[in-house]
């Protein structure tokens, strides 16, 4: 399989995951192959406990491989230690998890900046604001995470991934915590914001119809995926 | 990079402010600060202000002596600097009365005398005391209670002093620079320099002791000193306030004590609550580090952030600290206020320098190595909360924890023996706590099985997270241990301290009692009800050699030893040691020995530099007297009982010409038996030192005050550490709680758990903490303060059973709003 590294913006091949237990070794993922495109969504649904999240983080480099090898925007992971994955992540990876994963501490306009902050932009607040003023929450900047509503949390979340313009967007359940329409308010919104800044999405889901609105699905079954038409 | 690492800094710590979550951290390091910088203030002025009180013991800030007046350059130098200047003169004269006349000595003083402190006088023998900025005007003479008696005049009355007539102006019932020669004088006569040409005592022949007084701002008064000193010759004394008395050295020396060691309890209790609390911090961040993972910060770029929000966050800690501490000494300066008068000098700004770097080290060894963990937490945390919290090294956390209290304590106790008993004291006790507690919670989870209902539901929780318990058992015992401490320091250590001067304590001194004289003396004395005084032989003589060495004044630094090296010394022979004494070295002499032997007491050792086995030539009524030192003894000069820097067996000092000495207590009330005693006794000369008793007590009563107000640091100190420990176990069980509820766990099923545990949490650290209290209470008196210290029963029951209440009360109550609280809520907040 050749790869174009510009178009590809994470790829696994062979990716295995293993974790060992009270009760032996226990196969999370077994010689596992996938490719995300540029801007390409990507559905991956399966049961609870099928190990779709293990998969996002093994994707977004938030944790290393058993075996097998993972590209992030080019990069392979197994070639960079915990700090160079984090300095990868930076600005080009987004997320959006299921419990929304503010700080707390922080106003919905601080959460925004963080990322932005991070990777030291230079026009860090106009950035943010736009970002907020695009989810439509301007007028909440200044609330706090315990001020807003569980979809109003999530549109932060949103912006927060979006704001640094990632190549892309791991979203892991975004949508379990909230109502039927917040849900598809919400999907709306992310796949919108995909169009608009040309982000690929890796959406994790157990619902077949968020899944459906994305250009490709994938089931995970027995630590492997397989395509759905 | 680096702006991000600012930009983000400054924002987590606008967070941290909002959110409150470096409370805690924040109360435990502005305590420690503010304990020393308060203490660091107040010495400090104390301090600079020992040297004014020192002042007050020469009624200056610096004296010059001689027997001829000092060279005028000395004066003008001293204008030049804008210092004050006042001339006295001493001598012995007579005063002509209508019953004779009487042996007295004279002081005549510039009108500005005294320069430091104040005189205060009578104008009666019932009239009370008033204070006065000057001594007499022209033509009046102010006279000791006891001349007046013997001179049989009123006040008011003319008596003759050399070639002029002087009225009696006042009885003189204070003279601030009284001390010094305390057993050279006759009753004192105070008139005005000016009235001295018209009596014609004073010729260039005469035996005049002349002293200059210098006084004035702190610096131009070491200048005046530094410039003095290379050109002083051998016949003039530089006397300098702080080195005045050892009776008042020997009180303050304790208090300062006292206080440094209330600020080390208070520091090691304040740590405790800094690690606590920071253990809590560290717990509440993990998400948010988790998220920033996520986003892409690297480690070194959250270590950059957290190191430098805690810098920050610690810097205006240890600020408000310092202010605090600013604040808590005015308290303390109240408690000395009506000693030191409005005359205590403003602090300088050291201690707050003090302050910042204490509260740093404290919090880099308390509270970074439990945040170092944070770097390690992974960010896969973010999506995956079963994750848990990476676990802190603990030998990290005791190794950050034992080098910044090794560093503060050596810092603040400036004695590497002190700091190494200290630590070697505080390592012991941590080890021993630790060990404790993890067998009684191995105990409690054997009861825990026998045990039911809510019984065994909380001997088990207490049971069921043993480091946990290590830690929190700990931090209450920590907590209670300086509550006792206070009890144990404050109460039984002060008494001690206190009881040193008893209301019984000498207030009179005879002296120059003759050999013939001895008898008939102890029989007047026990004539009048005063059995208990005891005579003793004083022999002057001065020290020539220590082994082969000649003593030459000149040949040491210290001011102290260079004047006890100068000056003859009261040597004494006895069979026995005094009971007050305590032998530090050496042995005391058997019985009856033949042996020539000295014994020598402990601080002039030091200060001459004499060790056991040197041997002293003392010079002695025109021949030489050599002997080897068999013992040295530790003395305690405050107590006012007649003491000797030397004494030696009778077969070596006892055929030397003696005059004997007594002192003995004698109530107000029955003054009037001095008369008759002066009578029968002409030559033997009586001195009252009631006023300076009252000094010395009143040093000891502010130096307790003193030391109770930095205790209350330890107080609060150690409640923090309780609230933080109690804070800390809220968050274990919040969810555990939300379960347990949900499941219909009962009310009151839960809350009678809550209280077993607690309770029994709180019986193990009064338990633990009473016999750490005990034995630091008798390892400080017996070791560091040289005071005899008795065993306290009612400090088991308080500590004990107190703290099982204590404990068992706050945290049922503060862990009550769980329970009240609907499970689901419980639950939202845990998760």
């Amino acid at each position: 399989m050749t790869v174009n590294p510009v178009a590809v913006v994470a790829r696994a091949q062979g990716l295995g995951k293993h974790v060992t237990g009270p009760s032996g070794t226990l196969t999370i993922l077994e010689g596992l192959d996938l490719q995300v495109q540029a801007g390409e969504a990507v559905a991956i649904l399966g049961a609870s406990g099928s190990g779709k999240s293990t998969l996002l983080g093994l994707l977004a480099g938030l944790d290393s491989a058993s075996f097998g090898e993972v590209w992030l925007c080019g990069q392979p992971l197994t070639d960079l230690n915990e700090d160079g994955r984090a300095e990868l992540r930076a600005g080009r990876v987004g997320f959006v998890f299921q419990s929304f994963q503010l700080l707390p501490t922080l106003t919905a306009l601080e959460n925004v900046l963080l990322p932005l902050e991070l990777t030291g932009n230079a026009d860090a607040a106009s950035r943010a604001d736009e970002a907020l003023g695009r989810v439509g929450l301007t007028p909440r900047a200044g609330h706090y995470p315990r001020q807003l509503s569980g979809g109003e949390q999530q549109r932060v979340a949103i912006a927060r991934a979006y704001a640094p313009r990632p190549a892309v967007l791991f979203a892991d359940e975004p949508t379990g915590n909230l109502d039927q329409a917040t849900g598809e308010q919400i999907i709306d919104l992310l796949l919108d914001l995909r169009t608009e800044s040309g982000a690929a999405l890796v959406l994790v889901t157990h619902d077949p119809r968020l899944a459906e609105r994305c250009d490709r699905r994938l089931r995970m079954h027995d630590g492997a995926l397989e395509a759905i038409q | 990079m680096a702006t991000s690492t600012w930009r983000i800094t400054r924002r987590l710590l606008r967070q941290d402010w909002r959110s409150g979550e470096l409370y805690m951290l924040g109360a435990a390091l502005i305590l420690t600060v503010a304990a020393i910088s308060a203490v660091g203030f107040f010495t400090d002025r104390i301090e600079t202000g020992m040297i004014r009180q020192g002042g007050e013991l020469i009624a200056a800030d610096l004296a010059i002596d001689g027997s001829s007046p000092p060279p005028q350059d000395y004066l003008e130098q001293a204008t030049r600097r804008g210092l004050v200047a006042a001339r006295t003169l001493e001598f012995p004269s007579v005063v002509m009365g209508t019953e004779g006349p009487q042996l007295v000595q004279v002081k005549a003083a510039d009108a500005p005398y005294p320069l430091r402190g104040r005189l205060r006088v009578q104008d009666g023998f019932t009239a009370p005391e008033r204070t006065v900025e000057q001594g007499p005007p022209r033509g009046e003479v102010w006279v000791e209670a006891r001349l007046l008696r013997l001179l049989g005049e009123p006040l008011g009355a003319a008596v003759g002093l050399g070639e002029t007539r002087l009225r009696l102006g006042a009885i003189l019932s204070y003279e601030p620079d009284r001390g010094g020669g305390l057993f050279q004088f006759a009753p004192r006569v105070l008139i005005n320099a000016a009235d001295l040409p018209a009596t014609g005592l004073v010729s260039p022949a005469s035996r005049v002791k002349h002293r200059l007084l210098l006084a004035g701002d702190l610096a131009a008064v070491d200048a005046y000193s530094a410039w003095l000193k290379p050109r002083l010759p051998v016949n003039l004394t530089l006397v300098d306030g702080r080195t005045a008395r050892p009776e008042f050295e020997s009180a303050l020396d304790r208090a300062s004590r006292f206080l440094h060691l209330a600020t080390l309890v208070t520091l090691l209790v304040a740590g405790s609550a800094i690690a606590l609390a920071s253990r809590r911090l560290v717990e509440r961040q993990i998400d948010a580090v988790a998220i920033m993972r996520c986003l892409g910060a690297p480690r070194h770029l959250l270590m950059r952030v957290f190191v430098l929000r805690l810098a920050l966050f610690g810097l205006m800690a240890s600020l408000v600290g310092c202010l605090v501490g600013w604040l808590g000494q005015l308290a303390l300066v109240a408690t000395v206020a009506e000693w030191f008068g409005a005359d205590l000098p403003p602090a300088s700004w050291r201690p707050v320098a003090v302050g910042v770097a204490t509260g740093m080290i404290a919090l880099l060894g308390f509270a970074v190595p439990p945040l170092l963990q944070l770097t390690r937490v992974s960010p896969l945390r973010a999506l995956r909360r079963d994750l848990g919290t990476p676990r802190a090294s603990a030998a990290l956390a005791v190794l950050g924890a034992a080098l910044a209290l090794a560093l503060l304590i050596l810092w603040q106790a400036r004695d590497a023996e002190l700091a190494g008993k200290l630590l070697g004291g505080v390592a012991l006790t941590v080890g021993t706590l630790v060990l404790s507690v993890l067998a009684l919670v191995r105990l409690a989870r054997e009861l825990a099985g026998r045990a039911r209902g809510v019984w065994r539901l909380g001997l088990a929780a207490l049971t069921r997270r043993p480091t946990f318990a290590v830690l929190q058992i700990a931090g209450f015992g920590l907590g209670i241990l300086a509550l006792l401490l206070l009890a144990v320091v404050r109460v039984d250590l002060l008494k001690t301290w206190q009881e040193g001067l008893p209301p019984g304590a000498p207030n009179h001194f005879l002296v120059n009692i003759q050999p013939q004289e001895v008898e008939p003396v102890r029989a007047f004395l026990h004539g009048q009800g005063i059995a208990q005084a005891e005579l003793f032989p004083m022999i002057r003589g001065r020290l020539t050699r220590i082994n082969d060495r000649p003593i030459n004044p000149a040949d040491y630094e210290n001011p102290r030893a260079e004047r006890l090296a100068a000056r003859e010394f009261n040597l004494s022979f006895a069979e026995r040691l005094q009971t007050d004494n305590g032998i530090t070295a050496g042995e005391w002499w058997p019985s009856g020995t033949r042996a020539p032997a000295f014994s020598v007491e402990q601080g002039l050792a030091e200060t001459l530099g004499i060790k056991l086995g040197d041997r002293l030539t003392f010079f002695i009524s025109g021949h030489e007297v050599a002997a080897p030192v068999t013992s040295l003894r530790k003395v305690r000069w405050d107590s006012f009982n007649v003491n000797f820097f030397v004494v030696s067996p009778p077969a070596l000092l006892g055929a030397e010409a003696a005059t004997y000495i007594t002192s003995f207590h004698l109530p107000h009330a029955r003054e009037a038996m001095i008369p008759e005693l002066v009578r029968h006794f002409p030559s033997v000369t009586l001195l009252n030192v009631d006023a300076l008793l009252k000094q010395v007590r009143a040093v000891v009563e502010r130096g307790v005050l003193a030391v109770e107000t930095v205790f209350l640091f330890t107080l609060a100190a150690g409640m923090l550490v309780m609230f933080a420990g109690i804070q800390a176990s809220l968050a274990e069980r919040r969810t555990e709680h939300g379960i347990l509820r949900t499941l219909g766990a009962g009310r009151r099923a839960l809350l009678g758990s809550l209280a077993v545990e607690f309770t029994a949490t709180g019986l193990l650290a009064g338990l633990l903490a009473s016999i750490f209290a005990e034995l630091t209470g008798w390892l400080l008196a017996e070791r560091l303060f040289g005071l005899q210290f008795g065993f306290n029963p009612a400090l088991w029951l308080t500590g004990v059973l107190g703290s099982g209440l204590l404990i068992g009360l706050a945290g049922t109550l503060a862990t009550y709003p769980l329970l009240i609280r609907p499970p689901l809520q419980t639950l939202r907040q845990a998760g």
